[in-house]
């Protein structure tokens, strides 16, 4: 007992002592890849990150999934080892957050453009199929409407089945399942399907010019009584209701269809299917650009970050028939990859916000 | 209370309008223990049908993770796609197009198989990862290059996926597939030639990450969990034995004890998330540490089950009775050695019980890890506390959260192998508990 009690002592002050030059550590080299940010992009960096490690030349990069806005912070914490060299994000860097990084030391940021991704409306195939446009999905999922009577006032939205909304649509309940408001996928769709549904009532537009606030309040909230479900961020778990259910619908990326496309398909919006090429060509009117950015001054000290970036950017990865579009990320426009492969040659940073 | 004696003779009963009082009243009380008893059996019964559900779908959902659908293909290594010069440089080998010499054998198999786009189907059968396994084997072994040998690569997950539904008895449109109708085809052709088989998946077990399922492992995440609970176990037992020696043996009773304890007790009901924060701010951004190392993800832990190994500890001494220590004592022990020969060795096994019960829920925990940056994808098996990691929970989580279709049965195989460590660390401690325990 005695001597089992002295070796267990031994271990902690040893592993005490292991812990307290924590400090020294930090200043030490890193030999792999850092990268944090959106669960969006995760999926697509994951996969270039461990084809560009199975090369065996570099390490395999290690890529968190902390969300767009969670990753640009810790992107601008500072230039040095323990802070990230690449931040992902499905949406542009809000100038606010380019500020914050310049005011950390992180000056030189380069932007890149990945490609597209569709926030598609998907029913189960059982379904009979849905022709949306912008303003039905607004009218059948903001809290409040304008007065079906047709006046220019606000009444709590009263549809019940899509017929309610618009004559043309089934008369089907309305069960729409969703991304929380954490989920950059809730941001995008906002700002997208519901603004743009939102915009198609002229008085409504009028509003902006006005009061900023008041029209973002209006089209960007979503009814509370239960027709529109939060479903949280597992997109999984919506395809499994979507199956289940076929007069639920559901919001989710693109990947996600494309993943499980026999066994759920995409409503049309304006007219529109959610189909790849309509996604690349821009007619699919929900679809965001999503971006890394990488910090230049860690190029050189990090080995591999450059040869990331053209592993990224390659025709096998990015192009029309890479293996990113074999996961559901749509490809860039000819033009477009071009303008990326000559910033990923040339590391061409942002300009400096004022 | 006191009854006038005239009241009670007036409510004399006779004998038998007593007896059937007495029996309908214990009808009565017979009925409600039958109904008591019900419920009790009832509630069992019905933990018992959840767990046997949560389990069942478990494990159908999981097993058939453990195989995996295999082709057999005579790779030629082609020394001129490989080493067109013939240096034999190991950079030159590593970086090699090894998805050649896949393609080559494919279309040797199927030849008809002509069009571009036919081509392209024709290759995607095969998983992505199969290229890794050869290249493998050619810096292993550069002497192969020339010669033609028969390898099992693994197929792709979608594949996978209808092979091991047509292995479970379901046919035709049961199956919904990704795969086209030439693919399948192809497949039949290719499982008649006895081409195809399903083999125990050994990837699953020896190797890390992944975003093909068919190459998916959880070696990396068990790892990353086995350094971390190492950390934590180191740190946390020793700590918590010496505060609960001193604050059962040594401390007087004070103000001062009672508000560290109080602290304790309200410590160990704090959500596990508040610790990772704390960890975020201290451990991270304070001391430096790396993210994603295993050591910050047990110093955290080490936070959270302290105070269980505290409490537990304090009951185990508290249950050494009284005389030992008095006879200890009244021979002449120091309190020191009072407690170290005699308290301690005695109370052990039920400290140790309470340390291991801590560490099943540190191994469970996934919420403090996110903070702290282990919801991470990491391909590279970790080799140290230092270098980055994730650990189960949240590997099961990263997977659930994947939308490639084959992660499902992963996940679910993730959640079995989690929760055969719980068993086996719970059995543990009752194994501790029943054959070291005295009882007083």
């Amino acid at each position: 007992m005695k001597r089992s009690l002295k070796a267990l002592t031994l271990l902690v002050s040893g592993a005490i002592t292991a812990t307290a030059p924590g400090v020294a550590w930090s200043q030490a080299a890193r030999s792999y890849i850092s990268i944090v940010g959106s669960s969006t992009v995760y999926p697509f960096a994951t996969v270039v990150a461990e084809r560009f490690g199975g090369t065996g030349k570099y390490k395999t990069p290690k890529v968190e999934s902390t969300g767009s806005g969670g990753g640009i912070k810790l992107f601008c914490g500072g230039v040095g080892v323990q802070y990230p060299d690449i931040a992902n994000s499905s949406r542009a860097i809000k100038p606010a957050e380019l500020k914050d990084c310049v005011a950390h030391g992180v000056k030189d940021v380069i932007e890149i453009k990945i490609g597209y991704d569709g926030i598609v409306l998907a029913e189960s195939v059982a379904a009979p199929g849905l022709n949306l446009s912008m303003r039905d999905i607004w009218l059948a999922l903001a809290k409040q409407v304008p007065d079906p009577k047709g006046k220019q006032t606000f009444v709590a939205n009263p549809y019940k089945t899509w017929k309610d909304l618009n004559p043309q649509l089934p008369a089907e309940v309305i069960e729409v399942l969703g991304p929380p408001p954490t989920s950059g996928t809730r941001d995008a769709f906002v700002e997208l399907a519901m603004e743009g549904g939102c915009k198609s009532f002229p008085w409504i537009k009028a509003i902006k010019e006005q009061d900023e606030n008041r029209f973002k309040q209006i089209c960007h909230t979503m009814r509370e009584d239960g027709r529109f479900i939060e479903a949280g961020e597992n997109d999984n778990l919506i395809v499994q209701k979507l199956k289940a259910n076929r007069n639920a619908v559901g919001i989710f990326g693109y990947s996600f269809l494309e993943q499980n496309s026999d066994s759920v398909k995409g409503s049309l919006v304006d007219g529109v299917e959610p189909t790849f090429e309509n996604i690349a060509s821009g007619t699919y009117p929900v679809s965001r650009p999503l971006f890394f950015y990488v910090k230049k001054a860690h190029i050189g000290s990090i080995p591999g970050i450059a040869e990331y970036l053209k592993e990224f950017a390659s025709l096998k990865a990015m192009g029309e028939e890479g293996y990113l579009a074999d996961r559901g990320l749509v490809p860039l426009s000819p033009a477009e990859y071009k303008a990326v492969v000559g910033q990923v040659n040339k590391l061409v940073t942002m300009p400096l916000p004022r | 209370m006191m009854v006038p004696d005239d009241d009670r003779s007036s409510r004399q009963l006779s004998p038998e309008e007593t007896r059937r009082r007495v029996d309908a009243s214990l009808r009565r009380r017979y009925r409600r223990e039958r109904l008591f008893r019900f419920y009790g059996l009832f509630s069992v019964c019905l933990g018992v049908v959840f767990l046997l559900l949560l389990f069942g779908t478990i494990i159908g959902n999981g097993y058939s993770a453990f195989r995996q659908s295999f082709i057999h293909l005579d790779i030629h290594f082609d020394a001129d796609v490989i080493d067109p010069d013939g240096a034999r440089d190991s950079d030159v080998l590593s970086v090699a197009d090894y998805s050649l010499l896949v393609k080559a054998a494919l279309r040797e198999l199927i030849p008809e198989a002509a069009s571009r786009a036919e081509r392209r189907e024709l290759n995607q059968l095969v998983s992505a990862g199969a290229i890794f396994s050869l290249r493998d084997t050619v810096m292993a072994d550069p002497q192969i290059l020339g010669q033609t040998k028969p390898l099992w690569l693994p197929l792709n997950s979608e594949v996978d996926l209808w092979l091991k539904a047509q292995a479970s008895g379901k046919v035709g449109a049961e199956v919904s597939t990704r795969l086209s109708e030439q693919q399948l085809a192809w497949l039949e052709r290719l499982q008649a030639g006895e081409r195809i088989e399903l083999r125990l998946n050994r990837a699953f077990f020896t190797s890390g990450d992944s975003r093909e399922p068919e190459l998916a492992g959880i070696w990396g995440a068990t790892k990353g969990s086995f350094f971390m609970l190492l950390v934590t176990l180191l740190l946390s037992f020793p700590l918590g034995v010496a505060a609960a020696i001193y604050l059962e043996e040594f401390a007087r009773r004070s103000w001062w004890v009672d508000v560290v304890e109080v602290n304790i007790n309200n410590l160990a009901a704090v959500p596990s998330i508040v610790f990772g924060l704390l960890g975020l701010a201290v451990f991270i951004n304070f001391f430096g540490l790396p993210r994603s190392a295993p050591l910050v993800g047990g110093l955290v832990l080490t936070l959270m089950t302290l105070p269980v190994v505290i409490i537990a500890s304090r009951a185990a001494i508290k249950s050494v009775p009284p005389s030992v220590r008095e006879a200890a004592l009244g021979i002449g022990a120091s309190p020191m050695q009072m407690v170290f020969h005699h308290v301690l060795p005695l109370a052990m096994p039920g400290m140790l019980t309470g340390a291991i019960i801590g560490m099943a829920r540190a191994l469970g925990e996934s919420a403090p890890l996110l903070m702290i940056g282990m919801v991470a994808f990491i391909v590279d098996v970790p080799s140290g506390p230092m270098s980055p990691s994730t650990a189960l929970p949240v590997q099961i989580y990263l997977w659930a959260d994947s939308p490639e279709r084959a992660f499902v049965e992963r996940t679910s195989a993730a959640i079995m192998v989690l929760l055969a460590f719980l068993l086996v660390m719970n059995a543990t401690a009752v194994w501790l508990r029943s054959r070291f325990e005295r009882r007083w």
